[in-house]
């Protein structure tokens, strides 16, 4: 039996290192699935929870085209999350089950979230920020091992590349404008800036999961590495702006070909993790109360479908 | 004549602004993730419709004064220039109130751009043209989802009842001729509101009907919307919808 299973394995790794993806139907390691399912649903969890804080602009925008944008923006986050939760439900989980996870705090999502949108400019540092570090990973994303959760990758790479850009325009429209504007930008990216760093996860040292996750293809490029690609791509966006990045080390480093900067605040990241951050309970309050709000929605709704396929069987038979 | 084009422009978009608005309050907080993304759509639908209204209504207006754009109608104006009817400024109590509210006006808004369609004003019909494809989905969405509350649970059902019950009086309003709707249905720009309810009133009961629904007995309705005169709901949803161009006037955002 184990050398059965030792066979599987082996075949299933030779497959993956081939390049070949895996496939709902197909034999993969218990642990394989496991760790996918804990992935994609943090992964459509983000978009769900994501789209709080950005939610909270959408009734205060301040131009009709701007409240379109963001409207759009926050339904494609909502698209992103009905894709993920798919994908996840192809390994043999529930979307309920998926959602008890999220609500009883088993389930984690991107902890950038659990910080507040005060001003419009946050809305811009968002898409700028935020996106474009989530894009930074999910570019990697596109070619990881398994097949749904791959294709679901290239359709939301398009879309947050889309997003990011929107993000920038918000910043760059508020940076050209007056004191109060550009001031308005500023404290979005001093606040925004050190969480996003975070969004890459726990250095490499720290991190459990990498090994495993590149051997599987989940991943291909460590926590550290995405973020300094993260940091050399967006510091000259800021020079450009006319913003000043929020860390007092950061500086050009001709040698290495890339920016050095100061020490994250990892006590401040892990206390957002374990659910200490500002808005966590917010969050999480809101997503159950929607969720608990709809129940009865969703039990007419089934009845309904019932009663008429009911229906259509007396007509037929 | 001018200015009641103006007015009536101001009409057409401001209830689609409000109930767009309403709408996207919900945006992240729907009952399944397919219903909060249909309305969205729904919400968005209807702001690109207040867009071309305003443009329209903008370039009306320019004539005089040339400082007036789409967002200045939208976000600067005093309450009693709004002139949306009561029932979209009404809150979302509940899905039940929410499909309820959604439905009332989807079942008027289709007939009434079918009228307005065959305006005598080309941006008018061209507005009503692009829209109606549109609002033929809203009202397929919010009238199947009727039949599924209404029909489905007896919970459903009675808080379909209730909503139904609570707003039924304000859709009369939809209809109700003002002297803006009746100089416009006479120049040929605006519709005829008498030809729209009948369709409206048919549709709400064939509707309610399919969905063991009962439709209230007429006891009179709420108005004044359409004059400016709103319910107490409507400036704290202005405070929200203006808040930043009320703090920071004289901006490009």
């Amino acid at each position: 039996m184990s050398l059965n299973i030792d066979r599987l394995e082996q075949e299933f790794q030779a497959k993956i290192d081939a390049g070949h993806n895996i496939e709902p139907k197909d034999w993969m390691p218990e642990k394989y699935r496991k760790t996918h399912i804990r992935q994609i649903s943090q992964h459509a969890h983000s978009e769900i929870v994501g789209m709080l804080p950005e939610g909270n602009w959408i009734t205060r925008a301040p131009s009709l085209r701007r409240k379109v944008a963001l409207l759009a923006k926050v339904q494609d986050e909502a698209g992103h999350g009905l894709y993920l939760y798919s994908a996840t439900e192809t390994l043999g989980i529930s979307r309920d089950e998926l959602f008890e996870q999220l609500h009883s705090g088993k389930a984690k999502y991107s902890s950038i979230f659990n910080y507040p949108t005060l001003s419009w400019a946050d809305i811009g540092a968002i898409g700028w920020l935020v996106d474009g570090a989530a894009i930074i990973n999910q570019v990697m994303l596109t070619r990881t091992s398994y097949g749904p959760y791959a294709r679901a990758m290239v359709r939301i790479c398009k879309e947050e590349s889309f997003h990011q850009r929107q993000g920038y325009e918000i910043m760059l429209t508020l940076c050209r404008g007056t004191q109060v504007q550009k001031d308005m930008a500023q404290d979005a990216l001093n606040r925004w800036w050190w969480p996003s760093l975070m969004m890459f996860g726990p250095r490499d040292a720290e991190s459990t999961h990498t090994e495993q996750s590149m051997k599987w293809k989940i991943k291909r490029k460590t926590n550290d590495e995405l973020r300094q690609q993260f940091i050399d791509i967006t510091v000259p966006q800021a020079e450009f702006l006319g913003l000043t990045v929020p860390d007092a080390d950061l500086k050009w480093n001709e040698e290495s070909g890339h920016y050095d900067f100061g020490e994250i605040d990892w006590d401040e990241f892990w206390q957002v993790v374990k659910g200490n951050g500002p808005c966590n309970k917010e969050r999480l309050d809101a997503r159950r109360s929607a969720y608990e709000n709809g129940a009865w929605v969703r039990e007419a709704a089934m009845a309904y479908a019932d009663k008429q396929e009911q229906k259509r069987l007396a007509e037929v038979g | 004549m001018k200015d009641q084009l103006y007015q009536y422009l101001l009409m057409l978009g401001d209830n689609a602004m409000i109930l767009g608005h309403r709408l996207s309050e919900l945006c992240g907080h729907g009952p399944s993730l397919e219903t909060d993304i249909a309305l969205t759509n729904i919400s968005l639908d209807l702001f690109g419709q207040v867009r071309n209204y305003f443009q329209y209504a903008a370039e009306v207006k320019g004539e005089t004064n040339d400082e007036v754009t789409e967002d200045s109608i939208a976000f600067m104006r005093y309450p009693h220039e709004y002139r949306n009817t009561l029932l979209v400024e009404q809150p979302n109590k509940d899905f039940a109130f929410i499909i309820t509210r959604q439905f009332f006006f989807d079942a008027y808004h289709l007939p009434l751009l079918e009228a307005l369609m065959q305006s005598k004003d080309e941006q008018i019909a061209a507005i009503a043209h692009k829209s109606i494809k549109e609002v033929k989905y809203h009202l397929r969405f919010s009238s199947e989802w009727v039949k599924r509350l209404g029909d489905g649970t007896a919970e459903s059902h009675n808080r379909m009842q209730t909503a139904v019950d609570y707003l039924y009086p304000y859709i009369g309003e939809l209809v109700q001729e003002t002297p803006i709707e009746k100089e416009m249905k006479e120049q040929g720009i605006g519709a005829d509101l008498s030809l729209v309810r009948s369709k409206y009133y048919e549709k709400v009961k064939t509707v309610l009907q399919e969905a063991t629904l009962s439709t209230p007995q007429f006891f009179g309705f709420h108005d004044g919307g359409k004059k400016g005169v709103h319910s107490e709901h409507h400036s704290h949803i202005l405070s929200t919808l203006q808040y930043m161009q009320r703090t920071y006037p004289n901006m490009e955002w």
